[in-house]
């Protein structure tokens, strides 16, 4: 098949591969979801919630977050945790984010700018942030 | 399964020499063994700019920027930095001495730069047409094909003020004008990649990491001009430039960017590469074409202009590298846009390539109007080793050095020739103190008496006199009578040679003895070099009161010119002598006297 691109089909190709490119730019992106990724928070799923994140942004076409991943936070008992630090709200650490509290937390926190009450740990010890 | 973090590493020459190669390799085969294939995309870059401190590694999202990795910290990287998320402090880059993470934007390097033809540049993956396509690439191409006229197109360009970046700084959308309303039956669109100034690399680096912003603006000119055949005149010395165009030649042509009926409409066009064996006055347009043709590269008088009258006496427009990469951006951004960065003579930005003396060398963006000071104090972290700034030297062996009181002047075509000197191509080398401005000039005439074709008496004679009075002048035989003779002939060459090359050739000269007569003085009434470069000149001695007799500087002569008894003074024979300085240098008592 030749591979001979007609108008539209080179705006599908960079329309396609656009989405995928600007999760390499840090620009223009003002939230950050960060997710607990150490031994005990990939044990209890973190992956998969790090994919759900990607997974639902993208759907919403919400462009502006940040989604990195960082050691353990120190929350254990509460993994998969993420923290989510956005400018006119504190940070704030989220516990057992499976992808339902994915959702939650992109419609709720991130889009509404609501904390969602049930989901939310303390901030771990002084220690351990430093 | 989309990929959560990236690794970019610069794939520019300077960084892939410095073992950049197996530092890719070594991150992958790394990722791989944790198990993060499909998690972590490892990409080569073109170009980060950073080049002092290279090879470049910086992992998205988080922004991470790592100096001066090697191949034995890839391992590392991967098991703190993306499985344990933990930065490897070691490798950050170090901004104060400070251990504290500084994200790419906070680098001083980076915050005064401003990138339009680097845009791409440490960005995407060169060898990926996807990813250009991705960041807007071909957009302007389809915006001309399906929605401008070829005047328009000219007209965008003349709101632009987009001038060429190979030298003169002539108006693209004027040469385009003239090779669009000639009347053949064939035209030609050429690139200018034959890069030859000591220390440029600018159109190298673009090439290298974002082949396809050159074939998408050569199209978008052959389709303005009317020709349907380009040509990139490449110098053979650039294998990794070359590789990567080519590669990017045929998968524009396999997604139908390139060759018959592009995207579709009745407009075709191809490009194809030559080689050029690195002489320097190809990079004149008229050499470079008949280079092309496969004569013997030497100019010829102009006019009739090669939009006139250019490859096989057919219309050709020649432009540039860098200039080429503005086009896409002008087109999809707009006139507007573009007109509003720069100076009232000078829109856009110019790519420089700071080497020398300066702190970080790289390949940096400005835009025009920005001053020597922040480039070389800002951008470029200012002297090494706690010198002083002594002179700037733009546009290589055919600008002129700059010194101290310009500063603060802000660059533009227009302030660099009044100042004498020109923007040329985007060399910017930094001197120092220990830099001799006499031997500054006789590097760069060796540098164009070598690479004069010989055509013409002026370049040809003038050049070669002009070095043997340089000469003179170093080894401490020269008159103040040979000054005049050198501002004449001089002059000679600026009004008489053929093209550019000799025309050019005497500004160091001429900038020199405008700024820094009191040097060339010293140089020929005093017979001494103040910078201790001009080893004719110098003669070394120890000075009995300090001399405390260590030994040190006996024991580092290579020519045993230094005699002395331990704790007696010593003295330096200097017949024997053959001032190599390593006695200077390495006495703790500043005993050695150089004069």
């Amino acid at each position: 098949m030749s591979k001979k691109l007609t108008l539209d089909a080179l705006r599908q190709l960079r329309e396609d591969k656009q989405k995928e490119l600007s999760k390499r730019d840090p620009a223009n992106k003002d939230i950050q979801v960060i997710i607990g990724m150490g031994t005990c928070g990939i044990a209890a799923g973190a992956k998969n919630t790090f994919a759900a994140f990607l997974d639902i942004l993208d759907a919403k076409n919400i462009t502006n977050v940040l989604v990195r991943q960082t050691g353990c936070m120190g929350l254990c008992h509460s993994e998969p945790t993420v923290e989510v630090i956005t400018h006119d709200m504190p940070p704030v650490i989220y516990g057992n984010v499976n992808k339902e509290a994915c959702e939650k937390i992109i419609s709720q926190h991130i889009l509404e700018g609501k904390l969602v009450d049930d989901l939310i740990c303390d901030r771990p010890a002084i220690d351990i942030i430093r | 399964m989309a990929y959560k973090q990236f690794i970019l590493v610069c794939g520019g020459t300077a960084c892939e020499s410095n073992k950049g190669i197996e530092l890719v390799a070594e991150l992958k085969r790394a990722v791989e063994a944790v198990g993060l294939v499909n998690d972590v995309q490892v990409v080569r870059t073109g170009c980060l700019g950073f080049c002092e401190k290279g090879p470049i590694v910086k992992i998205i999202p988080e922004d991470t920027f790592y100096v001066e990795v090697k191949p034995e910290d890839a391992t590392e990287i991967v098991n703190e930095h993306i499985v344990k998320g933990r930065m490897v402090e070691r490798l950050l880059y170090d901004k104060s001495q400070s251990k504290q993470h500084v994200e790419v934007d906070e680098i001083d390097f980076y915050q005064k730069q401003f990138r339009i033809v680097l845009r791409n540049c440490g960005v995407i993956d060169p060898d990926k047409i996807e990813e250009y396509i991705a960041r807007d690439g071909y957009a302007a191409l389809e915006k001309v094909l399906f929605e401008m006229s070829p005047d328009q197109v000219i007209d965008e360009l003349d709101k632009s003020g987009l001038r060429g970046r190979g030298g003169a700084g002539f108006p693209v959308s004027k040469k385009w004008a003239f090779a669009k309303v000639q009347q053949a039956d064939q035209k030609y669109m050429v690139c200018n990649a034959d890069e030859g100034d000591p220390g440029a690399y600018m159109d190298r680096s673009t090439l290298e990491g974002d082949p396809h912003s050159i074939i998408e603006a050569m199209t978008i000119a052959g389709y303005t001009i009317g020709a349907n055949k380009g040509y990139v005149y490449i110098r053979a010395e650039y294998p990794l430039a070359i590789g990567r165009l080519e590669l990017a030649i045929s998968q524009a042509r396999e997604y139908g960017l390139l060759g018959d009926n592009i995207l579709g409409t009745d407009f075709s066009f191809d490009i194809e590469i030559r080689l050029g064996a690195g002489a320097f006055v190809c990079g004149e347009e008229t050499a470079l074409l008949a280079s092309i043709e496969g004569k013997r590269g030497m100019p010829t008088p102009r006019p009739p202009f090669p939009a006139v009258k250019g490859l096989w006496g057919k219309p050709t427009v020649i432009n540039n590298v860098e200039t080429l990469a503005n086009i896409p951006v002008i087109i999809t951004k707009g006139s507007d846009w573009f007109s509003k960065i720069g100076t009232a003579t000078s829109k856009g930005t110019k790519v420089f390539a700071l080497t020398g003396k300066v702190k970080n060398s790289g390949l940096i963006e400005v835009p025009m109007g920005t001053t020597l000071r922040e480039i070389i104090f800002n951008i470029g972290g200012g002297i090494r080793d706690g010198r002083q700034f002594k002179a700037a030297q733009t546009g290589g062996p055919s600008g002129g050095v700059i010194p101290p009181e310009f500063l603060d002047l802000p660059i533009d075509y227009e302030n660099l020739a009044k100042i004498g000197s020109i923007m040329g191509s985007g060399g910017l080398i930094v001197m120092d103190e220990t830099d001799c401005i006499v031997d500054v000039a006789k590097f760069y005439l060796d540098f164009t008496v070598e690479e004069s074709c010989g055509k013409c008496a002026p370049c040809r004679i003038g050049g070669r006199s002009l070095y043997n009075l340089l000469g003179k002048i170093t080894a401490g035989t020269a008159t103040m009578d040979d000054i005049d003779t050198m501002q004449e002939i001089a002059t000679a060459m600026q009004r008489a040679s053929l093209c550019g090359l000799g025309q050019t050739a005497p500004n160091p000269v001429v900038s020199g003895l405008r700024y820094f007569r009191d040097e060339y003085e010293k140089h020929i009434i005093d017979k001494k070099c103040p910078s201790g470069k001009c080893k004719n000149l110098l003669s070394y001695s120890i000075d009995p009161v300090k001399c405390v007799g260590c030994t040190a500087c006996a024991r580092v002569c290579p020519v045993n010119a230094i005699a002395g008894e331990r704790k007696k003074t010593h003295v330096i024979d200097p017949v024997a002598c053959i001032k190599c300085g390593q006695c200077y240098e390495v006495c703790k008592f500043g005993a050695v006297i150089r004069g």
